[in-house]
C-alpha cells in the first residue's frame, strides 16, 4: 500500500490532488461529487463578499494545446456560499478550501471575516484573476506591497484558519510576490492561476471569440510556467504549495510535487478527460510510486531540489 | 469526453422556416454528427451564446428550432438566409433506443423539435412510435404534420382543445400506458410535465429517459453551473437526456433550478 496522503498546513489531504477553483465549484454537491470521482480535497469557485454577475458567453474554449476562460468571477453571494458549504460538510468529510476574492482591499477583509464563518479548512485569497481586470487588476497581483497588504487583512480575519494566496504567473518576479505574503503571514502560496490574459479571434466571424475579448490561458501548456513558478518558490522558502497549471495526468502531478507542490490543483484536465480525471491521476500517480519504489507520496515534495 | 477543439465554427443559413407563433427553425449548411438529444452552443458574435437542441443533423446540414422567447433567442429567429452564426458541439448524451421497440415521446413547446428528430430516427430503426404533443393552443403546436408524414402515432392535446384533444398531453400519455406495451418514454418539455411524466413512469414500471435542462454556459462539464442536485454531475455532460431513476433522485429536478449567478429559483 502507497501512502499517498500529504498533510497541508496542519489539515490532512487522503491524496494531494484537490480541484481548483472556478472549475465545477458552484454547488456543494458538485464539490462533493468531485471527492468522490477521487480528489483529495476541493476549492470552491472565487466567493465574493456580494452577488457579482459574470460575463457573457462564450466564456471558454480550449484546443488541444491550451484553454481560455473569461467566466468573469460569477457569485451569487456569501449567504448561497454558506448554503453549498454546508451541504458539502454534510456530505463529504474531505477538506475543503475556500477561494476568496474582492475588487477592492476592504471587499478582501469583508470575504475573508464571512468565509472564516463559514469554517474551512483553508482559505484561498484569489489575488491573480486575469479576467476582471477593471476591478481588481493585475496591479495587486504583480504588487509586492499590495499583495502583501491583502495577506494581512485577510490573516487578521480567518483566527488560525490557515490561509494560501493564489499568485499569477504574469507577475514579473513571482518569486517576490511568495515572499512578500509569506512575510506578511500567509501560510502557504498557490501558484499558478491563468497565465494572460490572451486573444483568440474567429477570422470567420471577424471578432473575438470569448465575449470578454480576452481570457486567461490554462491547460497543457501552461504547466511548464507552473512546474517553473512552484521550483523558485520552494527553492526560496521551502513552504506548502498548491502547486496548478497544466496538469493531466499522474505523471503531471509527480512533477509538479517534485518542483516542490504539495498538494495539486487540477481545473482544466476536467475539459481533457472528464470528471473522472480525479481518480484517474491518483491511480497513476499510485501506479507511478509502486513502479518505481516509493512508498510515501510525500517523500517526491520537493525531490528536485535535493 | 469531447471534442479536443471546441472552438465555434460559423455556419452558414441555408433556409429559415416559421413553424408557428413563437418557433423558428434554421436549417444550416454543415453538420456536427449529433444524434437525438444533443445540443449545440450557438453562438451569435457580440451577443451571446446559449444552448439548443439539435432538431435534425443528417451528415450534411442541420437543423434548430427555436423559441423566441428573450433577447437571444428573438435575434436568433431574426436571422436571414445567407447570414452565418457560431455553432460548436455536439455537447450532451444521446436518446437510447433498441431496434422494434415501442416508445411514447411526449413533447412540450420546442420539445418537439428534438423528439422529432427521434422519432424519424427511431422509425428507420422499425420501432413503433406514439408521438404526443402539447401545447397551450392550436398555433403553438410543432412537428405535428412532419411527424404524421413520418407515419408515427401521433396525438395532440391543446390546453384550450383548438386542437386535438382538451387538456394536458400528460394525460394522453396515461392513456398510452394503461393500454401498456410501451418500452421507454422520452420527455422534452417544461420540466412540471416532465416531472409528471417520470413520476408515471416509474408508476408503471416503465423506463424513462429525461431531457434535463438546467442554465448552461460552457458546455463541456467546466464551469459548473449546470450541476444538479443530488449526485452534483453537470448536466451539459451527463445529460440533458438522463434515465428515470438518476433524475427521480435528486432532489433538485421537478422542483427547482438554478441561475446564472447559482441562485436558486423553484419551478
Ligand atoms: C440542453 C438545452 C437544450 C435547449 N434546446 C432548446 C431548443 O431546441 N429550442 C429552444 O428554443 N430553446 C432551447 N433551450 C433553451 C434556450 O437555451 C433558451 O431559451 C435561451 O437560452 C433563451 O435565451 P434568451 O436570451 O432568448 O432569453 P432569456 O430572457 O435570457 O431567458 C429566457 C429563459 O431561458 C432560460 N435560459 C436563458 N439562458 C439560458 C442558458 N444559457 N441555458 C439554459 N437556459 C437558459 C432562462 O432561464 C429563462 O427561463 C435549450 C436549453 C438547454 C439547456
Ligand atoms: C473555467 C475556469 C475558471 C476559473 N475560475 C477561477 C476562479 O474563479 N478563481 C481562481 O482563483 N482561479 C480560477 N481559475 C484558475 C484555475 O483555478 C487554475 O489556477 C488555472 O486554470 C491553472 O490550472 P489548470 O491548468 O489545471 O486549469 C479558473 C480556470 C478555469 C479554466
Ligand atoms: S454548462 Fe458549464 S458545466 Fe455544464
Amino acid at each position: 500500500m502507497i501512502d499517498l496522503s500529504v498533510e497541508f498546513c496542519g489539515v490532512k489531504f487522503q491524496n494531494p490532488i484537490v480541484l481548483a477553483s472556478g472549475v465545477l465549484g458552484v454547488t456543494g454537491d458538485s464539490l462533493a461529487g468531485v471527492v468522490r470521482n477521487g480528489a483529495g480535497g476541493a476549492t470552491t469557485k472565487s466567493l465574493w463578499p456580494y452577488q457579482h454577475e459574470g460575463h457573457k458567453n462564450p466564456t471558454m474554449f480550449g484546443t488541444e494545446e491550451y484553454f481560455m476562460n473569461a467566466v468573469g468571477i460569477p457569485d451569487a453571494g456569501p449567504e448561497k456560499a454558506r448554503e453549498e458549504i454546508l451541504r458539502y460538510r454534510e456530505k463529504c468529510g474531505a477538506p475543503l478550501i475556500a477561494n476568496i476574492v474582492g475588487g477592492k482591499m476592504e471587499d478582501y477583509a469583508e470575504i475573508a471575516a464571512m468565509a472564516a464563518e463559514m469554517k474551512p479548512d483553508v482559505i484561498e485569497v484569489n489575488i491573480s484573476c486575469p479576467n476582471v481586470e477593471d476591478e481588481l487588476g493585475k496591479p495587486m497581483a504583480c504588487s509586492v506591497s499590495k499583495s502583501a497588504e491583502v495577506t494581512r487583512l485577510v490573516k487578521e480575519k480567518v483566527g488560525d484558519i490557515p490561509v494560501t494566496v493564489k499568485l499569477s504567473p504574469n507577475a514579473p518576479d513571482i518569486r517576490a510576490i511568495a515572499e512578500s505574503v509569506l512575510d506578511a503571514g500567509a501560510d502557504a502560496v498557490t501558484a499558478i492561476n491563468t497565465l494572460g490574459p490572451g486573444l483568440a479571434i474567429d477570422i470567420d466571424a471577424g471578432a473575438p471569440i470569448l465575449s470578454n475579448r480576452v481570457g486567461g490561458i490554462s491547460g497543457p501548456a501552461l504547466k511548464p510556467l507552473a512546474v517553473k513558478a512552484v521550483y523558485d518558490i520552494y527553492a526560496a522558502r521551502k513552504c506548502p504549495i498548491i502547486g496548478t497549471g497544466g496538469v493531466i495526468t499522474g505523471r503531471d502531478a509527480i512533477e509538479m510535487m517534485m518542483a516542490g507542490a504539495t498538494l495539486v490543483g487540477v481545473g482544466t484536465a476536467v475539459y481533457y478527460r472528464g470528471q473522472e480525471v480525479f481518480g484517474e491521476i491518483v491511480r497513476e500517480m499510485n501506479e507511478w510510486c509502486v513502479e518505481n519504489g516509493v512508498s510515501k507520496i510525500s517523500s517526491l515534495i520537493g525531490k528536485i531540489h535535493a | 469526453m469531447h471534442k479536443l477543439d471546441t472552438r465555434p465554427k460559423m455556419v452558414l443559413i441555408k433556409e429559415v422556416v416559421r413553424e408557428n407563433e413563437q418557433v423558428t427553425t434554421l436549417v444550416l449548411d454543415a453538420s456536427v454528427g449529433a444524434e437525438p438529444g444533443q445540443f449545440v452552443n450557438v453562438w451569435i458574435p457580440s451577443l451571446n451564446e446559449k444552448p439548443f437542441s439539435v432538431a435534425m443533423d443528417d451528415g450534411k446540414e442541420m437543423r434548430l428550432s427555436v423559441a423566441a422567447v428573450g433577447p437571444f433567442s428573438n435575434a436568433l429567429c431574426d436571422k436571414k438566409v445567407g447570414e452565418k452564426i457560431g455553432v460548436r458541439g455536439p455537447f450532451g448524451t444521446k436518446f437510447k433506443f433498441e431496434e422494434g421497440e415501442h416508445l411514447a415521446l411526449l413533447a412540450g413547446g420546442y420539445g418537439a423539435a428534438p423528439l422529432y428528430f427521434l422519432a424519424s430516427e427511431a422509425a428507420k430503426k422499425g420501432c413503433t412510435v406514439e408521438f404526443i404533443v402539447g401545447a397551450r393552443s392550436k398555433g403553438f403546436l410543432l412537428n405535428v404534420e412532419k411527424a404524421r408524414e413520418l407515419g408515427v402515432n401521433v396525438h395532440v392535446a391543446t390546453d384550450d382543445g383548438s386542437e386535438g384533444s382538451k387538456g394536458y398531453n400528460t394525460e394522453v400519455l396515461a392513456k398510452i400506458l394503461d393500454e401498456g406495451g410501451i418500452d421507454c418514454v422520452y420527455t422534452v418539455g417544461p420540466e412540471v410535465m416532465m416531472y409528471k411524466a417520470a413520476q408515471m413512469a416509474k408508476e408503471k414500471g416503465v423506463r424513462a429517459q429525461i431531457s434535463v435542462e438546467r442554465y448552461m454556459k460552457c458546455g463541456m462539464g467546466l464551469c459548473g453551473n449546470c450541476c444538479l442536485d443530488g449526485e452534483g454531475a453537470p448536466t451539459c455532460v451527463k445529460g440533458p437526456v438522463m434515465d428515470l431513476e438518476k433524475v427521480l433522485d435528486s432532489p433538485e429536478f421537478g422542483h427547482y433550478h438554478r441561475d446564472q449567478l447559482g441562485n436558486k429559483h423553484n419551478f
